[in-house]
């Protein structure tokens, strides 16, 4: 199968470094704390955030940081299969688990001790590269919240398909089987925070595919940063500063 | 900017789903004409001319005319990736070759990818049909073409499709049919390239081609069902799909391996093929079973062009001789037993295997008039194939010619296919052109190397560096007295041995090889084009190389007196030759003595001679004797073929002597070191990558293979136990004793004729089979590789990667990770393998017959099968087989003489005469020329 075509362009048109169209909004879930919509291309997720808030259960409470809590689940309707997954299998159960500590990586959980934050994010479309929307969309959620962090922590994935190193597979390039390199980094601290491939590769090619991954988070950052910024700009407009 | 693309597709179980897709539309695609001022693009190539007419084909001109445009008169077009991705899925040879013309500096080739553009992106609109929406998505890109370009450049599309054209025209599109176009150029020898239309499709048909034939409009063949059909027939089990393989042999009988019955269809006679051709993916239904039988004998009736067999080299595996089924064994004598073998008609066609054939125009007389249009039937040099009728305007020119004819189509009404001419190879019975003949018949490239491969050898004059001497990974052997022993003449030497006395009474062996992997690296296009060519070939006046010259003759081959570089295995052996110990390691030779089997020979020979050379080279045949002894007890076959050697003239390249090859102890030396090196290394790549090891394998034969020995062994009184290979190798040893005849051939041709039983070995990918299945069922051995000959063939250059990368040398190329790809490779390589033998085959056989043109000759014969009407002889001297016939053609098995099945015998009716199998007889051999320019090689019978 062909990928990439001898033009140089892919399946949907784009060049083997291009990102699908970003797209964010703020504030959608209002009861959350903080809560956002984070797209790229046809891949939808929704986060909402609550906390920092009592511990619900006092068997968990950590005396000297917050306990960060992640549940990630997959809309029925996400894939179009209308398949009736049961909730917390294996899958949900592991992208919990790496949201939860991409996460907690980048919160400053020392700060509120005895306390608690729940994220929630949900897949509402799927179509490739779920796990770093998820992360960039609890990242604008938490932003949301106003929850200390470090850093903001941005997500992108990168393929490798026909001998070359692609950016942000969507669903049909995911399930080529080829390797897929999903990387978290810390812009501003230039840190990578998660880093996971399933497949063997080379470790020159390996490494190329993972700057690449690094490049989109960055390109992600940059835009989330804009979204931040001009959030925060309406909200002063509102508070007539 | 962002579209999306929502359609419907049906899923695997035959739900409706439907998808989004994005599409990204682009404005930075251009238009790739070189003069053009809006898209400043000068990175990009630009192709195009926009001074002369701009051509954009659409997909139905792409499928049907691939010839017409590999012609440089066909230029400056556009191809639209919505028509490449068309052809892609109808056609993939096709699209291949297109890709390739895009790709090619000489030819204005550019592709456009239409669907990406901004200003050309078409959205399917509702209830349009594919074909529809592509014929839109053309007519818009032509149009953005002309207004991009302006006036100065006519844009015009060229469509067989009567609709298309018709709308192109309504929307002042300028448009032209293929046919009329080319008619436009002014150069009649571009319409003998066109292909003309089958009458039933809609697309515009050729007005000035009446059928030359209207009386023979009668339905010869039965109709290919529907696909949609054939999918529920499979679905039910009714047809069987499979690849239907025609017996090269007999082209009336093809075989169809079934999944679905786990066994072959037999496939008797061209009514039932149903316009099959070889390597057609087609649906069969199965016949009743009691029509399973008269089947084979209606098929040989049936047919009024029945060929003669030919004169052939000897088959030296049962992948070149005939299929089981002979003449003799349809009659009387098996009727009794209970039809095992499914027979069955071909139904549908599921995908076509046509590619274009060498061959030549049956002669014919020369129709009045000249320079219009005739009809000729080609005769391809592949018997598989039937004929081909073709439309010519220059008949004269090519009767006397070897050319190129791609098939079209072949409609139920006509008995052969139709096809149209692509060119010609030369003169028919010239050496160049029957040599060039054999290249193309076996796929074989032998185009000069590309500019690109060429960029990557290393800079010449080469030799080895100190930085190669002083690398780690080297060990330094230049002080050994290493040496090889080849064919006089050899130029590419890929192995070396040396043998050194011990202190302590052993011995260290080590057989280097050219360190090939040294010079050629995966994913460059050096190896690409290797790893397609897979193996040298060896024709009898030429070879064509796997890999350029300078590394073929020089850089890699292991020359004596110069340092090169080399892979080795090195073994510390017992006097016994029990290996001790086994390394593995790159280094650096000089070679002092290049050998040729005979010197070897003579110095092992010469008890005179002392020297520390003749002194390596005589422990070193101590040990193989040994070893090769070891090997036979563990049940080894020494399986004998007649292998033939020419004498060439140096000028003319006419052969001037031949005979057969001759094998001395300093060759099974060789072999015996090569074996054991190919054995060890095979051991470990296979224990360090179990799943992605590339070995060969030899597969048992199975009882049916070895029937036809097993029958003429029989005839003589021999019994063969065949139950295992040790078994086989001990009553093939014991065959001299029985026969107590004054016979010293005997056992040899017996040995040859097991041979020919047997399949030949072939690679595979570990990770394909199970360890059992990897037995060398020949060498007795459960694994075996192939890493002596890396300069000649790639499957050594994989396994020197492998081997390399199991030392921690090198890391493993990526192609190791992906299985399938791995497959394909070996896939590859065992095509093009048997490909090479077959063109070498066909080499010596076309040799023979220049050889015998000037001289026939009587020689002594052996009979290797009886038929009904004569038998087919075997010739040692020569290595060929071919049919005498005891009766004139035409009155086959007329009652003057009958055939003795359990004997293998043919007896006089009178019983005044009688030959049986393996008999000696004395045959008259002369080249005959029945037709002209068409030289066969006839054995007659002396009585
Ligand atoms: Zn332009």
């Amino acid at each position: 199968m062909e990928y990439v075509s001898p033009e140089g362009l892919r399946l949907d048109g784009r060049r083997p470094m291009e990102m699908r169209q970003l797209r964010a909004e703020i504030g959608t879930v209002a009861k959350a704390d903080g809560s956002a919509v984070f797209e790229m291309g046809n891949t939808k997720v929704i986060a909402a955030v609550y906390g920092p808030r009592e511990v619900q259960n006092r068997s968990q409470q950590i005396s000297d940081q917050a306990l960060v809590r992640c549940e990630y689940s997959m809309a029925n309707f996400s894939t179009g299969d209308r398949l009736r997954k049961p909730k917390g299998d294996r899958r949900s159960t592991e992208i919990s688990l790496v949201i939860r500590q991409t996460m907690e990586a980048c919160i400053l959980t020392h700060l509120m001790p005895r306390s608690q934050i729940d994220i929630f994010v949900q897949v509402l479309q799927a179509d490739g590269g779920t796990r770093s929307a998820c992360i960039n969309a609890a990242t604008l959620a938490l932003a949301d919240a106003g929850i200390p962090m470090r850093d903001i922590v941005t997500s992108c994935s990168a393929g490798y398909l026909n001998s070359a190193p692609l950016l942000d597979l969507n669903y049909i390039e995911d399930s080529a089987g080829g390797p897929d390199v999903t990387v978290a980094i810390l812009p501003k601290l230039d840190k990578v925070t998660l880093l996971q491939m399933d497949a063997k590769l080379p470790v020159d090619i390996f490494e190329n595919v993972m700057g690449l991954a690094i490049e989109g988070c960055k390109a992600v950052s940059n835009y989330i940063k804009e979204v931040l910024l001009g959030n925060t700009k309406q909200l002063e407009y509102r508070r007539g500063l | 900017m962002l579209q999306s693309n929502t359609f419907s597709r049906k899923t695997k179980a035959g739900r409706i789903k439907k998808e989004v897709r994005e599409i990204y539309l682009r404005d930075d695609i251009y238009c790739g004409a070189s003069a053009c001022k809006t898209c400043l693009a000068s990175t990009c190539r630009a192709p195009l001319d926009a001074s002369s007419p701009l051509l954009i084909l659409d997909t139905n001109v792409l499928l049907h005319q691939i010839d017409l445009l590999e012609n440089p008169a066909i230029d400056n077009v556009v191809l639209l990736s919505v028509v490449l991705d068309e052809v892609k899925n109808k056609n993939m040879a096709h699209y291949n070759r297109i890709r390739a013309l895009s790709t090619n500096p000489l030819r204005k080739f550019y592709v456009f990818s239409n669907q990406f553009h901004k200003e050309t992106f078409v959205k399917r609109m509702d209830g349009e049909t594919p074909n529809d929406y592509n014929d839109r998505a053309i007519r818009v890109a032509t149009r953005w073409y002309q207004t991009h370009l302006g006036a100065a450049t006519p844009v015009l599309l060229i469509t067989n499709d009567r609709d298309n054209k018709r709308r192109a025209s309504e929307e002042g599109i300028s448009a032209d049919t293929i046919q009329s176009y080319v008619k436009s150029l002014g150069q009649p020898e571009l319409l003998d390239l066109l292909v003309h239309p089958a009458p039933e499709s809609e697309d515009v048909t050729m007005e000035q081609i009446e059928d030359l034939r209207p009386s023979k409009k009668q339905v010869v063949y039965q109709e290919h069902k529907p696909m949609s059909e054939i999918t529920l027939g499979l679905h039910r089990g009714i047809y069987h799909q499979g690849k239907l393989r025609v017996n090269r042999y007999n082209p009336f009988e093809a075989y169809v391996g079934s999944e679905s019955i786990g066994d072959e269809i037999i496939i008797y006679g061209r009514q039932n093929m149903n316009r099959a051709f070889d390597g057609d993916i087609v649906a069969v239904e199965l016949l009743p079973q009691d029509q399973w039988h008269e089947e084979k004998n209606l098929s040989i009736a049936d047919e009024e062009d029945e060929e003669e067999d030919d004169v052939h080299l000897a088959p030296s595996s049962a992948d070149d001789a005939p299929r089981t089924t002979n003449l003799v064994s349809g009659s009387a004598t098996e009727t009794n037993s209970t039809p095992s073998r499914h027979s069955g008609r071909i139904v549908g066609i599921i995908k076509r295997n046509w590619h274009s054939y060498c061959g030549s125009l049956e002669p014919m007389a020369m129709p009045a008039g000249t320079g219009s249009f005739t009809s000729a039937l080609f005769v391809s040099k592949d018997r598989r194939i039937p004929k081909i009728r073709i439309q010519t305007r220059q008949l004269e020119n090519l009767l006397d010619k070897r050319i190129i004819v791609a098939v079209d189509s072949w409609d139920r009404q006509s008995r052969y296919p139709s096809g149209h001419y692509v060119r010609v190879i030369g003169e028919i019975g010239d050496r160049d052109t029957e040599s060039e003949v054999v290249l193309i018949e076996n796929d074989i490239n032998s185009r000069p190397f590309s500019a690109q491969v060429l960029a990557c050898l290393p800079a010449l004059p080469w030799s080895v560096s100190s930085e190669d001497v002083t690398n780690s990974i080297r060990l330094d052997l230049r002080s050994l007295c290493v040496f090889s022993v080849d064919p006089p003449g050899c130029k590419d030497i890929d192995d070396a041995l040396h043998c050194t006395a011990l202190p302590n009474g052993n011995y260290e062996v080590g057989v280097h090889i050219a360190d090939v992997t040294n010079f050629v690296h995966p994913g460059t296009p050096l190896d690409d084009e290797a790893s397609q060519r897979g193996t040298s070939v060896y024709l009898v006046e030429r070879r064509i190389d796997m890999l350029p010259k300078p590394l073929t003759e020089d850089i890699c081959s292991l020359r004596a007196d110069v340092e090169r570089l080399s892979f080795s295995v090195i073994w510390e052996m017992t006097p016994e030759a029990e290996i001790i110990s086994t390394r593995f390691t790159k280094s650096v030779i000089k070679s002092c003595a290049a050998l040729s089997y005979v010197e070897a020979q003579a110095r092992m020979d010469d008890s005179r001679l002392m020297d520390p050379l003749t002194t390596d080279l005589r422990n070193m045949n101590a040990l193989a004797k040994i070893m090769r002894q070891r090997r036979i007890d563990r049940g080894a076959l020494t399986l004998a073929s007649a292998e033939v050697k020419f004498q060439i003239d140096t000028e003319t390249h006419d052969p001037l002597d031949i005979g057969m090859y001759q094998i001395r102890e300093a060759n099974q030396m060789v072999e015996e070191f090569m074996l054991a090196a190919n054995v060890s290394v095979a051991k470990q790549i296979r224990d360090c990558f179990p799943s992605c090891s590339l070995l060969r394998r030899h597969p048992t034969p199975t009882r049916e293979m070895l029937e036809p020995l097993l029958r003429t062994a029989a005839a003589v009184g021999l019994d063969l136990d065949v139950s295992s290979s040790k078994a086989l190798a001990d009553s093939l040893d014991r065959a001299v004793n029985i026969l107590q005849r004054d016979d010293p051939y005997f056992n040899k041709l017996i040995r040859i004729l097991a041979t020919r039983c047997m399949t030949q070995a072939v690679y595979f990918c570990s990770g394909d089979l199970s360890p059992p299945e990897y037995h060398h069922y020949g060498l007795a051995a459960p694994l075996y590789t192939h890493f002596t000959s890396p300069i000649r063939r790639y499957a050594d250059v994989i396994v020197h990667r492998l081997l390399a990368a199991s030392l921690g040398i090198d890391k493993l190329p990526s192609v190791f990770q992906d299985r399938t790809q791995l497959t394909s490779i070996a896939d590859n390589l065992n095509y093009r393998h048997r490909n090479a033998q077959m063109a070498s085959r066909a080499s010596v056989e076309l040799h023979t017959i220049i050889y015998f043109r000037k001289r026939p000759t009587d020689t002594e014969a052996r009979i290797v099968k009886i038929r009904s009407n004569g038998f087919i002889v075997f010739v040692p001297k020569y290595g060929i087989e071919g049919p005498v016939y005891l009766t004139t053609r035409g009155e086959k098995g007329s009652g003057e003489w009958y055939v003795d099945e359990q004997q293998q015998k043919i007896v006089k009716m009178d019983n005044s005469l009688s030959y049986s199998v393996l008999q000696t007889v004395r045959i008259h051999m002369e080249v005959v020329g029945p037709q002209p320019n068409r030289p066969k090689l006839q054995l007659t019978l002396i009585f």
